[in-house]
C-alpha cells in the first residue's frame, strides 16, 4: 500500500508521463525527471537498504551523490546487474527494476539485524581482537561469517555485454559543476572566447538552482534564468555541455578525468550507444565549482529511516515535487534549515518543532520561521528518535548541562530534517595536490594554495548563498579565460533575490550523544563512541582512526561523515582540527566503472594482434597459432588427423630430409646505418664487427649492463656503412630502446641511424638439403651456389623480379636460406617458393618444429636456455665475444667475480636413460635420486623434445658446472619421482656442421 | 599487555568499553637508545618486536617520520606466497610464509591470515614454461606449488574467463595453497603493541634528518624533528626513502623508487575465492574480507617520491581484469592509491649489515614487501642483535651488484625476453 506524497504540482518532473517501476517486486509509479529516491519518496517509501555492518533498516538521507545508506542494485537482465547504486542517482525510467541489498531473507524482516542486538560486542576493530584459536578457525569459521554479512549487493554473474567509449579532449577551460557558481564561470569563459567544456554529475545542469523556489536572478525565476543560460551556452560552438558527467580524477598537468553516463537513464538504449564514455581532458585552466555537502548531525538513532538532511528535503520539494514526510521535527546548527521548513511548511508540511542547537536562533531566516508561525526551540538538542523501520518520534531536550535523555520530551513525527552545516567539496581540488586550509571563521577545510592551473568558486571554497556563487563563478570564469590567455570582459555580475543561507554549523557529536548509537559513518555503521574507542586505545592519527574504525571508507568515502570524524576526535584527543590532520582525499570523487576505465579494449581490441603477410595463407593451411609477444606464430601445420606431435615429427622429417618452409617474419629487423655503423656495432655487440666484410653475416649476442645476455641474432653486413640487424621476435622493441638509449645519452656524437625494419620485410626461412635447388630457379642477380654464397652471407637481387635480401643462415643445422623481401609482396614469394618445392617435397613448418631442430643443433633460445642470469660462457657462446674490444655493452660486468666464478650454471644436453621419456622444460636437476626436500638443484631444463631425427627425447639443460659433467648420471624432478638422465653435449645432431653445406 | 580474547572482548563490552587501554603508547624520545629503527612499518616494527623477544633488547626505538604503518605497509594488496624461483628467495618467503602461519596467536592481534590460494595464470608457451620450473623448484625447495590446467584453476577460481574468445587464453595455473592475504594495517598495529608492551618505544611524527658518524666510521646517533637521538645501532627499513635515508650515512644504494598504484572495487558478497594473478597482462586480484575486489595496478614508468600515479596505470590494469573476468565491467573503482616501492636491479630486497659499522638496511623489496613482513622483520632482527647475516639473509647483501651474485626474480618472473 504506498500513499501518495507528491505535491500537486511544480517540481521538474513530467506528471504528464508516469512511469512504472519496481523496486523489491513491488511495483510503483514515478515520472520522467525523477530520481529512483525521489519516487520511492513520492510512494512513501523510506525504507530502501540495510547498513553494512549491523544490518540496521536505512531510509534516504540525501539528494545525491553523497548518499551514504540508499544503495540498491539496479537490473535489466543478469549481464546489466549494477549493484551499490545509490538511489538519489538513479534516474527513473518506464520498467526501472531495483532490489535492496545486503539483508535476507527481506528489507524489512533482515536476519543479520540480530548484528544490531549485539552491537555492543562488535565495536570498532573487534574482529581484531578475537577470533585467533584455534588456528584453522579463522579460515573455517570466522571469516567466511564474517563476508557472509559483510558485502553490500552482490556482483553480476554474467559478462556485461555493453559497450564503452573513450575520449581525449583539450579546452582552454574545463569548468566542475553547473550549478550558479560553474554556470557563471562557464559564461565568463565563452563570453571571452576561451573553448569551454562543461560537466555536472546530475542529469540537469542547475545545481542548487534546480532546487530554488523562489529565488530571481537578474529579474527572472531562478528557473527561467536557469533555461536561458544553458540555451545560450549551448549555442557557442566553443562550449561542449556533459550533463550526466562526473568529474571523478585530476591528475598531474592539469588532466581531469570525466565519467559520462549516455544509457543507464534510458528505458530502451539504443545498442549503438556505448554505455559510458570516459573523457580525459586535458585543460589550461580548471574552475572548480562542485559545490558542498550537508552535515549530518550525531545523535542516537541519527539513522533511522526518515531522518533526513534538511536541504535535501527541499530539495525532493522543489525539484521533484516531493514531500518527504507529513509531520517534521527540524534539529539544526544552521540557518538553512529554517529555510527548508519554511517551505515544506508551506507545502503542507507540519512543523512540530526547529530545535536549534545554538544558544539563539537569530537572523533573517529563523526570524521568517517565527513569523510564519513555526514553533523555533533554541538550545534545543535531539536526545533520540522512535520507531523501527521508519522514524516515529523524536525526542527532544533542552541543550543545558543538567539535561539528560530522561528529560526529553518526544514529539510524534514521520520525518527528521537535520542540519550541521555545510562541508565544501574539496575532492578535486586536494586530488590536484593543492594544499588546504582550515578556515576558523567557516570551521571548515578550504582550497589553500594551488599547485595546478586551477581556481575553485562558490560553495567548493566556502562561498555561500546564490548572489556570491554566482559573482564568484563569473569571476573565476573570466580570471581562467584570461590566465588561458583571452582578454575578457570583466566578470558580468547578476542582479539577483533569493531567501538567505544564513550561518551556523556543528561538526561534532552532540551533547549527551555517547553511549548510544549515534552514528557518524552511516553506511560502515560507525558510531560516536567508535571514534571515541579509537582514541582511548590509541589511535591519534586520523588515518588510524580510519582504519581502525572503517568512518570515511565507505562507498561514500566519508562525504558526509568525515568533518564530524575529525571533529568528534579533536574532542576526544582535545587537539584543533588543524592539528588532528586530514585523510587524504583519493580518485575517484565517486565510484567509476571497470568498464568505463578499460574502454573499448576487450578480446581481440584488448591488445593489438600483429600477423604476418603469410598469416592468412598459414591459416587456410591449417596451422595452429601460438602467442609470442603480440604475434600469432604458426606453431604447426597438423595434417588431417595429426596431433601436434605427429605433425611435428613430420615436419622435422621434411626439413631433414628434403627441404621445409617457415614464417621467420616476426624476427625483429633493424637498419643500422651511417659513418659510425661499424663501431655502434662494436660497442653494443660483444663481437666484433670491423673485420666483417660487406656481404657477410655473424651471429650477435646483446648484453645487458649487468653482463647478462639480453638478446641475439644474424647480422649482415650490407654494406660498409650498412647492417641489417635481426633480434628475436619478443626482443625487437627491447634491443632497439636499448640502442637507442646509448646512441642519445651515451655517444651522441656518432652518426649512426637506426630504424625499425620489422614489418618492412617478410621472412621467409627455407631450409633443409633442397633448399638451394628449391630457390635455385626463383632467385635473379644473386649466384647462390656455395663457392659464390657460402654459408653467413648477404646478397641483394630479385625473387621472381621482387627485391630480395638473401641470407644464407641456417637456425636448423642444415643447409638453408632465409628470404626477406618488403612485406606486401611476402605472400607472393612465399606461394612462388611453395609452388616451385613442390617437386622436392616443400613442407611448412612451424615455431614448434624450428624449435626441435634448433635444440637438437644445440642452438639457444634466448629467454628460454637463458633467463636473464646467463652469461655467454655459460651458455657455450664465449666464442662469440670480441677479446680486444676495448669496450662493449656488459664488458664491464663480466669482470665481476661471481660472472667467472666455478659452478656457475652451463648449457648442456641432458639425455634420459629411458629414451623415450619426454622430460618437462622447467624440471630441477638433482644429484642424487632420493634427495628429500628442501633441497638444493643443480639446475634445470630449459628445453625438452622428442628428436624424430634422432628417435628419442632430447633436452638442454642448465646445470652447475655442466661442462664438468659430461657423462654423469643425475636426476630430473617429473610430476612422480625422479628420473635418471646423462649430462651430454648440448650438440645431439651433425656436430661437424657438415650438413650446413649438404646439398 | 591487555590480551586480546573473546572473553576479554565480552567483558569490556559489558563495560561499555571504557576499559581497554591504548595499544602502544606515544612516548616522547630519550637521549639514547641501543637500537634505533627507521621507518615504523611492518618491517621496522616487527624488527624492534623480535629484537625485543628474541634477541633481549629492550630499550629500542622505533622512529616514524609519519603514523606508523603508513607507507607501504597500509598500500599494499596485502597478497602473500612464497613461489619464488630461486633457492635463496624461495627460503626467505617462505620463513615468511611460516612466520605468517601463527602470527595472529604469536601477536595476540587477529592478523585475517587467510590462505586462500594464489594462482598464477599462464598465457603463452612461454609462461607455461616459466611457471612449470616455478613448481619444480619450489618442490624441490620444499614450497608447496602445483600446476593446474585451464579448467583446473576456473574450478578453483569461478569467475576466471577461460573460454574462446580471450585475446590471451589461458593455458594453465600455478597454485600456491598456502598462500593467500592478511589485514595490512593489523600488521602494522599488532606488531606495534607487541613491540610496546615488551617496552620498545614507537615515536611518530619523528622524522630522520641526519646520521651522525664517530671518528672510526661507525653510526653514533640519528638528529630527528624530534631531537637528536644517541645509538650504536640503526636499522633502516623505511621502504621508498630508504636511498634518502642511507644518503645521510653516506651510501649510495642501487635502489630506484617509483609509484605503484592499487585500487579497491565497492564492497559485494563473497564471489572471489582465491588470489588470482597474470603477469602478461598484469594484474592481480583478490577479494578482502569486507567484500571490496583489492586490485594491483602497474608501476609508473617514472621515479618518483610521490604517493600519485596516473590514470592509464590503474585504467590498463582493469582493462587486464575486465578481459579475464568479464562480468566485473559493471564493478566500480571505489578508491586508487599509490605507494612508493623501492626497486633493485635483480628484484630482490637487501637485508644486511653495511660497511658502516653499526647500520643495517632492510630494503629493495619492490613489489613485495608485505608477504615478507615477519621474516624480513625477524632476520633484520637477527642481523642487527649478532651484527651478522642469518644464513638465510646472507645472500641478500649490498655486495652482490658488485659482484654479480644476482638472485633475479625479475628475470625468473615471466617477462619475456
Amino acid at each position: 500500500m504506498s500513499a501518495n506524497f507528491r505535491t500537486a504540482e511544480d517540481g521538474r518532473i513530467d506528471r504528464s508521463r508516469p512511469l512504472g517501476f519496481r523496486f523489491d517486486e513491488r511495483s510503483y509509479q514515478g515520472f520522467p525527471g525523477d530520481t529512483l529516491a525521489s519516487a520511492l519518496l513520492a510512494n512513501g517509501v523510506h525504507l530502501v537498504g540495510r547498513s553494512f555492518k549491523y544490518h540496521r533498516p536505512r531510509g534516504i538521507l540525501s539528494a545525491g551523490a553523497d548518499e551514504p545508506n540508499a544503495l540498491v542494485a539496479v537490473r535489466r537482465d543478469e549481464a546489466r546487474y549494477t549493484p551499490n547504486l545509490r538511489a538519489t542517482q538513479v534516474e527513473l525510467y518506464q520498467g526501472l527494476s531495483a532490489e535492496s541489498q545486503n539483508r535476507s531473507p527481506s528489507l524489512a524482516f533482515d536476519i543479520g539485524a540480530v548484528n544490531d542486538r549485539l552491537s555492543r560486542f562488535f565495536p570498532a576493530g573487534f574482529y581484531y581482537k578475537t577470533f585467533m584459536w584455534p588456528r584453522k578457525a579463522w579460515e573455517r569459521w570466522y571469516e567466511p561469517w564474517i563476508r557472509a554479512m559483510a558485502g553490500l549487493g552482490r556482483a553480476p554473474t554474467l559478462p556485461d555485454p555493453d559497450r564503452y567509449a573513450n575520449r581525449f579532449a583539450h579546452c582552454d577551460v574545463l569548468v566542475v559543476g553547473a550549478g550558479p557558481a560553474g554556470l557563471a564561470a562557464a559564461l565568463s569563459a565563452a563570453e571571452a572566447g576561451a573553448r569551454v567544456i562543461l560537466c555536472d554529475e546530475q542529469a540537469e545542469f542547475g545545481g542548487s538552482l534546480l532546487a530554488e523556489s523562489d529565488a530571481t536572478i537578474e529579474g527572472k525565476p531562478a528557473a527561467t534564468w536557469l533555461a536561458e543560460t544553458v540555451a545560450l551556452l549551448a549555442l557557442k560552438p566553443r562550449v561542449t555541455l556533459l550533463p550526466r558527467t562526473t568529474a571523478f580524477g585530476y591528475f598531474a598537468y592539469n588532466m581531469v578525468g570525466l565519467a559520462e553516463r549516455l544509457t543507464e537513464h534510458l528505458a530502451e538504449p539504443d545498442p549503438a550507444l556505448p554505455r559510458e564514455r570516459l573523457w580525459q581532458v586535458r585543460a589550461r585552466e580548471v574552475v572548480l565549482a562542485a559545490g558542498a555537502i550537508e552535515r549530518p548531525l550525531v545523535f542516537p538513532g541519527n539513522d533511522r529511516p526518515g531522518v533526513m538532511l534538511a536541504d535535501a528535503t527541499r530539495t525532493y520539494l522543489n525539484r521533484y515535487g516531493v514531500k518527504c514526510g507529513s509531520r517534521a521535527v527540524v534539529v539544526t546548527a544552521h540557518d538553512a534549515a529554517y529555510r527548508a521548513a519554511l517551505e515544506l511548511h508551506r507545502a503542507g508540511v507540519a512543523i512540530a518543532a526547529i530545535a536549534d542547537l545554538r544558544t539563539a536562533a537569530n537572523g533573517p531566516l529563523p526570524e521568517a520561521a517565527r513569523a510564519a508561525g513555526l514553533p523555533v526551540r533554541p538550545a534545543t538538542t535531539i536526545t533520540g528518535t522512535g520507531g523501527r523501520l521508519r522514524v516515529t518520534a523524536a525526542s527532544l531536550a533542552p541543550l543545558a548541562a543538567e539535561s539528560d535523555r530522561r528529560g526529553a520530551e518526544p514529539l510524534t513525527c514521520d520525518l527528521v530534517l537535520m542540519s550541521g552545516g555545510f562541508t565544501p567539496s574539496v575532492h578535486l581540488f586536494s586530488q590536484s595536490r593543492g594544499k588546504l586550509r582550515f578556515d576558523g571563521e567557516l570551521a571548515a577545510y578550504v582550497p589553500g594554495h594551488s599547485v595546478q592551473q586551477e581556481r575553485s568558486a562558490g560553495a567548493c571554497r566556502g562561498v555561500f548563498g546564490l548572489a556570491a556563487a554566482l559573482a564568484d563563478g563569473a569571476a573565476a570564469g573570466e580570471a581562467a579565460a584570461r590566465a588561458a590567455g583571452f582578454s575578457a570582459a570583466r566578470a558580468r555580475s547578476f542582479a539577483c533575490h533569493a531567501s538567505g543561507f544564513g550561518t551556523g554549523g556543528i561538526r561534532s557529536v552532540l551533547p549527551n550523544a555517547h553511549g548510544a548509537k549515534a552514528f557518524v559513518d552511516f553506511q560502515n555503521d560507525v558510531t560516536a563512541d567508535d571514534l571515541v574507542l579509537a582514541t582511548r586505545e590509541g589511535f591519534h592519527s586520523i588515518e588510524h582512526v580510519k582504519r581502525y574504525t572503517t568512518t570515511g571508507m565507505a562507498t561514500d568515502q566519508g562525504k558526509t561523515s568525515n568533518m564530524n570524524a575529525l571533529g568528534i576526535v579533536s574532542e576526544a584527543l582535545g587537539k584543533p582540527i588543524p592539528e588532528i590532520g586530514l585523510t587524504t582525499f583519493r580518485m575517484p570523487y565517486t565510484p567509476v566503472s571497470f568498464g568505463i576505465l578499460a574502454g573499448p579494449s576487450r578480446d581481440e581490441l584488448f591488445d593489438p594482434v600483429r600477423t604476418t603477410p603469410i598469416h592468412d595463407w598459414a591459416t587456410a593451411h591449417g596451422a595452429v597459432f601460438e602467442d609470442v609477444g603480440q604475434w600469432k606464430r604458426a606453431r604447426y601445420f597438423p595434417a588431417p588427423g595429426e596431433d601436434m606431435e605427429r605433425a611435428v615429427a613430420r615436419e622435422c622429417r621434411a626439413v631433414r630430409q628434403s627441404t621445409g618452409i617457415f614464417d621467420a617474419s616476426t624476427l625483429g629487423k633493424i637498419e643500422v646505418v651511417g659513418p659510425d655503423a661499424v663501431e655502434f656495432m662494436n660497442r653494443i655487440y660483444v663481437n666484433a664487427w670491423s673485420r666483417l666484410g660487406a656481404g657477410r653475416c655473424r651471429y650477435g649476442l646483446v648484453l645487458r649492463e649487468d653482463g647478462f645476455i639480453a638478446d641475439d641474432g644474424v647480422v649482415g653486413r650490407l654494406a660498409e656503412n650498412r647492417f641489417h640487424v635481426t633480434t628475436t621476435t619478443g626482443g625487437a622493441t627491447r634491443v632497439l630502446a636499448q640502442m637507442e638509449d646509448y646512441l642519445q645519452t651515451e655517444w651522441p656524437e656518432l652518426e649512426v641511424w637506426l630504424t625499425s625494419v620489422t614489418e618492412q620485410w617478410a621472412v621467409i626461412a627455407v631450409q633443409g638439403p633442397r633448399s638451394r635447388a628449391v630457390l635455385e630457379g626463383l632467385v635473379e642477380g644473386i649466384d647462390i651456389a656455395s663457392r659464390a654464397m657460402p654459408h653467413m652471407s648477404v646478397a641483394e637481387g630479385r625473387i621472381r623480379g621482387v627485391p630480395t635480401r638473401l641470407f644464407r643462415v641456417s637456425y636448423t643445422g642444415e643447409l638453408g636460406f632465409e628470404v626477406n623481401v618488403p612485406a606486401d609482396y611476402g605472400r607472393a614469394v612465399w606461394e612462388e617458393i611453395f609452388e616451385a618445392g613442390q617437386p622436392h617435397g616443400i613442407t611448412p613448418y612451424g615455431t614448434e618444429t624450428m624449435h626441435v631442430l634448433r635444440a637438437e643443433k644445440g642452438y639457444i633460445v634466448v629467454g628460454q636456455e637463458t633467463d636473464g642470469t646467463a652469461t655467454p660462457d655459460d651458455v657455450g657462446l664465449t666464442w662469440a665475444v670480441g677479446k680486444t674490444k676495448p669496450d662493449f655493452v656488459g664488458k664491464r660486468s663480466l669482470a665481476r667475480p661471481a660472472m667467472r666464478a666455478p659452478g656457475r650454471k652451463q648449457l648442456v644436453g641432458l639425455l634420459t636413460e629411458d629414451p623415450h621419456f619426454l622430460l618437462e622444460e622447467g624440471a630441477q636437476i638433482l644429484a642424487a635420486p632420493n634427495q628429500k626436500a628442501p633441497t638444493k638443484p643443480l639446475g634445470h631444463v630449459t628445453s625438452s623434445y622428442r628428436s624424430a631425427t634422432l628417435g628419442r627425447t632430447i633436452a638442454l639443460a642448465m646445470i652447475a658446472g655442466g661442462r664438468d659433467r659430461m657423462g654423469e648420471m643425475l636426476y630430473v624432478t617429473t610430476a612422480e619421482r625422479p628420473v635418471p638422465a646423462k649430462v651430454t653435449s648440448p650438440v645431439f645432431y651433425d656436430p661437424e656442421g657438415a650438413r650446413l653445406d649438404a646439398a | 599487555m591487555q590480551r586480546f580474547s573473546a572473553l576479554s572482548l565480552i567483558r569490556h563490552s559489558l563495560g561499555g568499553h571504557l576499559g581497554w587501554q591504548p595499544q602502544w603508547r606515544s612516548p616522547e624520545p630519550k637521549a639514547e637508545y641501543d637500537a634505533v629503527i627507521v621507518g615504523a612499518g611492518g618491517h621496522g616494527l616487527g624488527a624492534a618486536y623480535y629484537l625485543a623477544k628474541e634477541h633481549g633488547m629492550r630499550n629500542i626505538a622505533v622512529l616514524e617520520k609519519g603514523w606508523l604503518g603508513g607507507g607501504n605497509t597500509g598500500r599494499n594488496t596485502t597478497i602473500i606466497r612464497s613461489n619464488y624461483l630461486y633457492d635463496e628467495s624461495a627460503a626467505l618467503y617462505d620463513h615468511a610464509l611460516k612466520l605468517w602461519e601463527n602470527l595472529s596467536r604469536e601477536l595476540n592481534y587477529n592478523v585475517m591470515f587467510s590462505q586462500r590460494g594464489v594462482m598464477m595464470l599462464a598465457h603463452t608457451v612461454h609462461d607455461v614454461q616459466i611457471f612449470k620450473r616455478h613448481v619444480h623448484a619450489n618442490r624441490a625447495n620444499g614450497v608447496d606449488n602445483e600446476w593446474l590446467t585451464a579448467e583446473q584453476a576456473k574450478e578453483f577460481c569461478p569467475p576466471l574467463h577461460i573460454g574462446p574468445g580471450l585475446r590471451y587464453p589461458v593455458l594453465g595455473a600455478a597454485l600456491q595453497r598456502r598462500g593467500g592475504t592478511a589485514r595490512h594495517d593489523a600488521v602494522a598495529w599488532g606488531y606495534a603493541r607487541a613491540a610496546d608492551a615488551l617496552g620498545v618505544d614507537i615515536i611518530q611524527n619523528c622524522e630522520v634528518t641526519a646520521i651522525r658518524r664517530g671518528t672510526a666510521g661507525a653510526v653514533e646517533a640519528v638528529e630527528t624533528s624530534r631531537g637528536a637521538i644517541r645509538t650504536r645501532k640503526i636499522g633502516v627499513s623505511a621502504a621508498g626513502n630508504t636511498s634518502v635515508v642511507m644518503a645521510m650515512a653516506g651510501l649510495r644504494m642501487p635502489l630506484e623508487s617509483y609509484p605503484l598504484q592499487a585500487l579497491v572495487s565497492e564492497p559485494v558478497k563473497p564471489m572471489f575465492p582465491c588470489v588470482a594473478m597474470s603477469n602478461t597482462i598484469h594484474a592481480y586480484i583478490s577479494q578482502s574480507d569486507k567484500g571490496e575486489l583489492v586490485i594491483g595496478a602497474g608501476m609508473d614508468a617514472y621515479v618518483s617520491y610521490s604517493q600519485h600515479g596516473a590514470l592509464h596505470i590503474p585504467a590498463q590494469t582493469l582493462e587486464a581484469i575486465c578481459e579475464l573476468f568479464p562480468m566485473f565491467r559493471r564493478m566500480r573503482m571505489l578508491r586508487n592509491w599509490g605507494g612508493i616501492v623501492d626497486v633493485t636491479p635483480d628484484r630482490s630486497p637487501i637485508l644486511a649489515k653495511t660497511e658502516v659499522a653499526g647500520l643495517y638496511v632492510n630494503c629493495g623489496w619492490g613489489t613485495g614487501g608485505f608477504k615478507a613482513t615477519p621474516g624480513a622483520a625477524h632476520l633484520l632482527a637477527w642481523t642487527i642483535a649478532k651484527d651478522e647475516p642469518h644464513p638465510i639473509n646472507a645472500p641478500f647483501t649490498i655486495e652482490r651488484f658488485r659482484d654479480g651474485v644476482v638472485i633475479d626474480e625479475a628475470a625468473a618472473a615471466a617477462v619475456s625476453h
